[in-house]
């Protein structure tokens, strides 16, 4: 919320020309979320200092705020208020916007200098904490200085918080400095306040175009000044790398990667479902149900096989359904193909007579999100009711974990798991399963195949018997 | 033929009218049905094509008018049809509806001259069809008076001249199976079979004073059984009074002369049905005890036998009494054939519903109807023998084999009292083995079959309740609370309860306050509610606790398989400790507390329920507080004495900044109470020695909901159990005040100041009784009355602003307190659904509709 930019650069007070802003007076601009306030906190020949201050109405900010389409900020309790953010970036614009632009009437040539400044924000939030605000500012020239704050000093468990103050000092153009500013600041607070359009790639490559291709950071820069549009992303790669350039499908698959969680450097998820798609095929059937299908990878890759007739989903999450039903392009499949799929919300823990008739039913990464007491309800749902002649099933081989270099020691791959099995606790589970209802099991490995921890997923394929 | 002035049709039947063009049908229809009940081809035609005489319309209307008959028929609702009919393939599929919705079919014919159809005709001007098509139609229609019976239809009648058709009089009989205003009390009486001193001990134990009359002074050749029920109560025999037993006849005459009298009822068994065909001189197969039977009747005057088979011949599949509250039918009976008649429905009364297999004993597998069962009816059977009845959604089975060296039993309606005789012998061997080796029957197969249906919950609904009546769930409601419940929620066994949402008081408007005791009490009073209690609000995490008395309670109680004590769950049903020790710990505490209060006995209960708060919020709030709330308190103390520096530095050099240095040291402070506000609610927790757990309602304990007791009883009685373990247990302070008393109110509003300025959130305030009527509906069960600084963790550090509260002061209640009061109507049906020992289907679309509700959009600071 407080920017301070100092120049040691004599006459210091020149600094007034550069912003376009006189240090001997108080002014104030109205802004969207609030007022922003530049005022001098000292000016002398040696030294001058030039504050901007935003005056963010923290109730305004829930109550009328319009500038983000479907995320409003919902609660009052918020740091937004507090930190230098978009917001810092919109006042950057508005009240220093000559400057930003590298233009000054009355120093043009002094605009055009590199000269030494300070600059230091209050409170920066940075997701990624020092180091990455380091990353990103040092390959830019600055000697970097933040200090960090607890979360709260009263409960030294709670951690640290994001905010720092930061402070930077380079002998730069002062129009560098802003550019810096205005696209890192959000960057490092990882938000926006407004909705992220092609307009954004415009002002990235106007701000950012002179000095973003030389950063080591530039695409985790990209990505996150772009809030995670890929198709953003990989549109403003393009313009800003006008030469040498990679393939911005690779760069996307590089992304994905990145953001992908601790399994995909295997392409498990690919491997899984081959493998689920070839146990149904041998199995003959050809009226499937994939319980539990989340965003549909698994019923697109069914869709693709006309062996098999009926291509059912059911998913609990209405959100997961919606994103399921646009990845499957249903209203653009031609009529015949449209009637054998369905799509349905249901969940795994109550009797649901949508599920009877079918040949096969997979339920894959999908039982260890379940509370291990509601198993029991899951094991009647799909093996006493539905009743399938086939059940495909996987579910992580929690032996496997220590592979995982991003993952920490006896954590879960996912957050949301409720449990991993081992090899030898899946089998008894599974068994026990089988045995009850009438069923025969056989497992299968799935992925790379350690000798002494078995695969990364593991299977059981059960027959009715 | 029948009576041609009046036409008596079965009241849920589908009518089909059947004549040419001009007969008069629509007339007649108009005349006799309600319009609802008439659905017109012409109309249906009209309905697709906007133009009721467009013929190529007509395969669309009749696809409109056969589904909107059958979805009258489901619902039990009689239909007419009006179209010519004259065509046997047009009555074909009218048929097929009437025999899958199990009702009868009624033919009513127009056989009029043609000769006045032609001329009717004429005087129709939308009727420019030529001579030759009523030719045609009358020609059918004759073609088809012969061949109606044979198509099925059970009713016919015919009308052959305009006379005929003015005189008719239509006249709706009850069905057979309709005896819904007999109200009882009823002693249902399980299978027999020929066990009549079981029988005879089981009546006298229910009170039954039978006395044998010898023939002559007005008692019929042969001696009958005088018997006099206890007052106003009613035997009902569930069929297979015969066969196998060592006095078959006995059983009979007792039966029939009690029907006779009008002191029983009784509906038909397989037995029955097969032994009638047999009297009828019928081929059958003399086994199953049939064999004893006949030689037990050839010992009995012919003039007996007769009056034997008259009697079966008599019996009606199934009878639907007590304002269709209850139906009972010897092998159950599905919901959609409840009160019908059909070949289906009495072939189901007397055998049940068989999958079509036959098990290792060469007996037909019978399919679980009573599983799926989720009628409002409750329905009580025999057939199969158990050793144990069993509830089972609303339905039990009372035939506990007898005959095989079981017992008899009976059930007292509507006490649900069951009574048993245990047999003398063993009479009979059974082709299964009834009870397996050892001494000791098996226990009752699980009272409820734990597993929920998602036609139980999915879609829009309307929940009953007590409270509020029909209580509407919308149908992307109900997908939310779907995820919720099934990704989050703990075992649906366990959520008997799940707590509303409370609105606020309406907005205070003194200065520097948003919310204040004043307007609480205003509120009630203003609702004719005079005395409210006053209770300190605890900020911690709502949590609602079901305490066994021992493991096996819970299993018994609750269903469940895991060995526990009960649940510790949160207001959206998930779990609330992650780790099970500590939950198990907390629980092993409060079963503890509630022994040594003796409130075990005194609620004559072994497993509680109850509403509380648990303490401190950091417990189950960690992630929230350090995302949100602390991180806003840490970037405000970043920045703000960072901007407060800079403008002092500019004020020193002169600088007109002076306003907005005192504005942000305003803001500065304002960060600092904000931290210390929430910084109080938080504490570590290492254990339990570091929880507070505070109870305030005490909501339910076996037998009973306690929303008849008064908050008072609740506070008390809670106070009680809280003296047992003050370590963990947090009794809440609280008082009574007269809303009408000014003395009263201003006492606890400087409480409510001592206690807030002390840094509490606040109070909640409640009606004295727990369920309120207020002016024109149920007043609020509670509102909350927050505290200034506590109100900062809601509204934001800085909103006691001048300029932020008057902008704060615009907020509406409305919704937050509809939601209120439909989520509190739903909580309090689930208890009392509960305790009345209801299936699971039906608590939990209690509670699911309160998630459900829960999902709905409402301001999240009310």
């Amino acid at each position: 919320m407080l920017l301070t930019i100092t120049t040691t650069h004599q006459p210091a007070t020149d600094l007034g020309y550069l912003l376009y802003k006189h240090p001997g007076r108080v002014q104030s601009f109205e802004l969207a979320f609030g007022q922003a306030h530049v005022f001098y906190p000292e000016a002398s020949i040696e030294r001058c200092t030039a504050a901007l201050l935003l005056d963010v109405d923290p109730v305004g900010l829930v109550r009328n705020w319009r500038g983000r389409p479907g995320q409003a900020l919902e609660q009052y309790v918020n740091d937004r208020p507090y930190v230098a953010s978009s917001f810092l970036s919109v006042a950057i614009a508005q009240v220093y916007g000559t400057a930003l632009a590298g233009r000054s009437k009355d120093r043009p040539e002094l605009a055009e200098t590199a000269i030494p400044l300070q600059a230091r924000l209050a409170a920066l939030p940075c997701r990624g904490g020092e180091a990455l605000l380091r990353r990103l500012l040092a390959p830019l020239g600055y000697q970097v200085t933040a200090r960090g704050y607890p979360l709260d000093e009263r409960f030294p468990d709670w951690g640290q918080s994001r905010y720092f103050t930061v402070e930077l000092a380079a002998t730069r153009r002062l129009s560098e400095l802003l550019q810096h500013l205005y696209v890192l600041v959000p960057v490092l607070d990882d938000e926006k306040h407004y909705w992220v359009d092609e307009e954004e790639v415009q002002k990235l490559v106007r701000h950012a175009g002179e000095w973003l291709q030389g950063h080591p950071e530039r695409e985790l820069i990209v990505r996150r000044y772009l809030r995670y549009r890929p198709h953003l992303a990989r549109e403003a790669l393009a313009a800003l790398l006008e030469e040498d350039q990679p393939d911005p499908d690779e760069a996307a698959a590089h992304q994905h990667q990145e953001e992908a969680a601790v399994e995909a450097p295997l392409g498990l998820n690919q491997q899984r479902l081959g493998t689920v798609v070839a146990v149904l095929k041998s199995a003959g059937a050809r009226r499937v149900v994939d319980l539990g299908c989340g965003e549909g990878r698994l019923l697109a890759a069914l869709l693709e096989d006309s062996s098999f007739e009926v291509v059912a989903g059911m998913e609990v999450s209405p959100r997961a359904l919606e994103v399921a039903r646009s990845r499957l392009r249903l209203d653009r499949l031609p009529e015949a193909r449209r009637q054998q799929v369905r799509l349905f919300q249901g969940s795994l823990t109550y009797r649901d007579r949508r599920l009877e008739g079918y040949d096969a039913a997979t339920v894959v990464e999908v039982v260890e999100h379940l509370d291990p007491p509601r198993l029991a309800a899951f094991e009647r749902v799909v093996f006493e009711f539905a009743r399938p002649d086939t059940v495909v099933l996987t579910t992580p081989n929690r032996e496997y974990n220590v592979r995982f270099e991003r993952l920490s020691a006896g954590a879960f791959r996912h957050r949301d798991h409720r449990f991993e099995w081992t090899r030898a606790e899946f089998q008894a589970w599974a068994a026990r399963v089988a045995r009850r209802f009438g069923y025969a099991v056989r497992f299968l490995p799935v992925g790379p195949e350690d000798p002494a921890l078995g695969s990364p997923t593991q299977m059981g394929v059960f027959t009715h018997a | 033929m029948h009576d041609r002035a009046k036409l008596v049709i079965p009241e849920l039947s589908l009518v089909v009218l059947i004549g040419a063009s001009g007969a008069g049908k629509s007339t007649f229809a108009r005349e006799h049905f309600r319009p609802t009940e008439v659905l017109s081809s012409d109309f249906c035609r009209g309905l697709v094509s906007d133009d009721e005489n467009q013929q190529s319309a007509t395969s669309d209307a009749f696809e409109v008018l056969h589904f909107i008959a059958a979805r009258r028929l489901a619902r039990g609702r009689l239909v007419v049809v009006d179209a010519t009919n004259v065509q046997a393939e047009a009555r074909k599929p009218l048929l097929a509806l009437a025999r899958e919705y199990h009702c009868l079919p009624v033919a009513i014919v127009f056989n009029l001259p043609e000769r006045l159809l032609h001329e009717r005709n004429r005087q129709r001007p939308d009727r420019d069809f030529g001579p030759h098509v009523v030719r045609r139609q009358r020609q059918e229609l004759r073609r088809s008076l012969s061949s109606l019976e044979r198509e099925g239809f059970r009713y016919l009648y015919v009308l052959s001249s305009p006379e005929e058709v003015e005189a008719a009089v239509v006249e709706r009989q009850p069905l057979w199976t309709n005896r819904t205003w007999e109200h009882g009390p009823f002693d249902i009486v399980g299978d027999v079979h020929g066990c009549f001193d079981e029988l005879v001990a089981l009546l006298e134990r229910l009170g039954y004073e039978m006395r044998w009359e010898p023939e002559g002074d007005g008692v019929p050749a042969g001696g009958r059984y005088q018997v006099l029920p206890p007052e106003g109560r009613k035997a009902v025999f569930l069929g297979d009074l015969v066969d196998r037993g060592p006095n078959t006849p006995g059983v009979l005459r007792l039966a029939m002369d009690m029907v006779a009298a009008g002191v029983g009822l009784c509906v038909p068994g397989n037995h029955e049905r097969k032994l009638l065909r047999k009297l009828k001189g019928r081929n059958v197969q003399v086994t199953h005890g049939l064999a004893e039977t006949l030689a037990q009747l050839e010992q009995e005057p012919t003039e007996f036998q007769a009056r034997v088979a008259k009697f079966l011949d008599g019996l009606v599949s199934h009878y639907v009494l007590d304002d269709g509250k209850l139906v009972v039918a010897h092998a159950g009976l599905k919901e959609g054939l409840q009160g019908r008649a059909s070949r289906a429905v009495r072939e189901f009364a007397l055998y049940g519903e068989t999958t079509g297999e036959t098990d290792e004993f060469g007996l037909p597998v019978r399919y679980p109807w009573a599983r799926d069962y989720r009628g409002q009816a409750m329905v009580v059977y025999g057939h199969t023998p158990v050793p144990e009845p069993a509830w089972l959604n609303r339905t039990t089975n009372l035939d506990t084999g007898c005959v095989f060296g079981g017992k008899l039993s009976a059930l007292r309606y509507p006490e649900l009292e069951l009574v048993s005789v245990p047999a003398a012998r063993t009479y009979y061997q059974p082709a299964r083995p009834f009870l397996p080796e050892g001494e000791q029957a098996p226990p009752a197969e699980p009272r409820q079959d734990g597993l929920l249906d998602i036609q139980d919950v999915l879609g829009g609904r309307a929940v009953q309740t007590r409270l509020l009546g029909p209580v509407t769930i919308r149908e992307e409601r109900a997908a939310a609370a779907l995820e919720v419940m099934s990704r989050f929620a703990l075992d649906p066994r366990w959520l008997i309860y799940l707590p509303p949402t409370m609105s606020p008081t309406e907005t205070s408007q003194a200065p520097g306050l948003l919310e204040h005791p004043a307007e609480a009490f205003a509120y009630y009073r203003h609702e004719g509610v005079p005395q409210v209690v006053c209770e300190e609000k605890h900020m911690g995490s709502r949590a609602v606790l079901i305490v066994c008395r021992d493991e096996a309670v819970a299993r018994r109680r609750f269903d469940v398989g895991e060995a526990t004590l009960g649940a510790c769950y949160t207001r959206t049903g998930r779990r609330f400790f992650d780790a099970p020790a500590l939950e198990a710990e907390v629980l092993g505490r409060v079963r503890a507390a509630l022994e040594a209060s003796g409130l075990w006995e005194e609620l004559r209960t072994d497993w509680v329920c109850l509403d509380c708060e648990l303490l401190p919020w950091s417990a189950k709030a960690q992630e929230l507080l350090r995302h949100q709330y602390a991180a806003a308190g840490a970037a405000s103390r970043a920045a703000l004495p960072e901007a407060v520096a800079s403008l002092a530095q500019a004020v020193a050099r002169g600088q007109e900044v002076g306003a907005l240095l005192e504005r942000f040291q305003g803001r500065a402070a304002m960060a600092e109470r904000y931290v210390e506000a929430y910084g109080r609610y938080c504490w570590p927790v290492h254990s339990v020695a570091d929880l507070r757990l505070a109870p305030f309602h005490l909501l339910a304990s076996e037998g009973a909901a306690h929303v008849g007791k008064d908050h008072w009883w609740h506070m008390e009685t809670l106070a009680r159990l809280c003296r047992a373990d003050e370590a963990l247990l947090l009794a809440t302070p609280c008082r009574v005040v007269d809303v009408t008393d000014t003395a009263s109110q201003d006492e606890a509003v400087r409480w409510w100041e001592a206690l807030t300025e002390r840094g509490g959130e606040g109070m909640v305030a409640k009606p004295l009784p727990f369920v309120a009527q207020g002016r024109r509906r149920l007043a609020q069960p509670a509102v909350k009355c927050r505290g200034r600084e506590y109100l900062r963790i809601i509204y934001g550090p800085e909103y006691t602003a001048p300029e932020h509260l008057e902008q704060l002061r615009q907020r509406s209640l409305a919704t937050k307190r509809a939601l209120a009061l439909r989520e509190f109507a739903l909580g309090v049906e689930a208890l009392e659904r509960f305790v009345r020992q209801e299936p699971l289907y039906r608590v939990h679309e209690c509670v699911f509709a309160v998630l459900a509700l829960e999902s709905e959009p409402v301001d999240p600071r009310l």
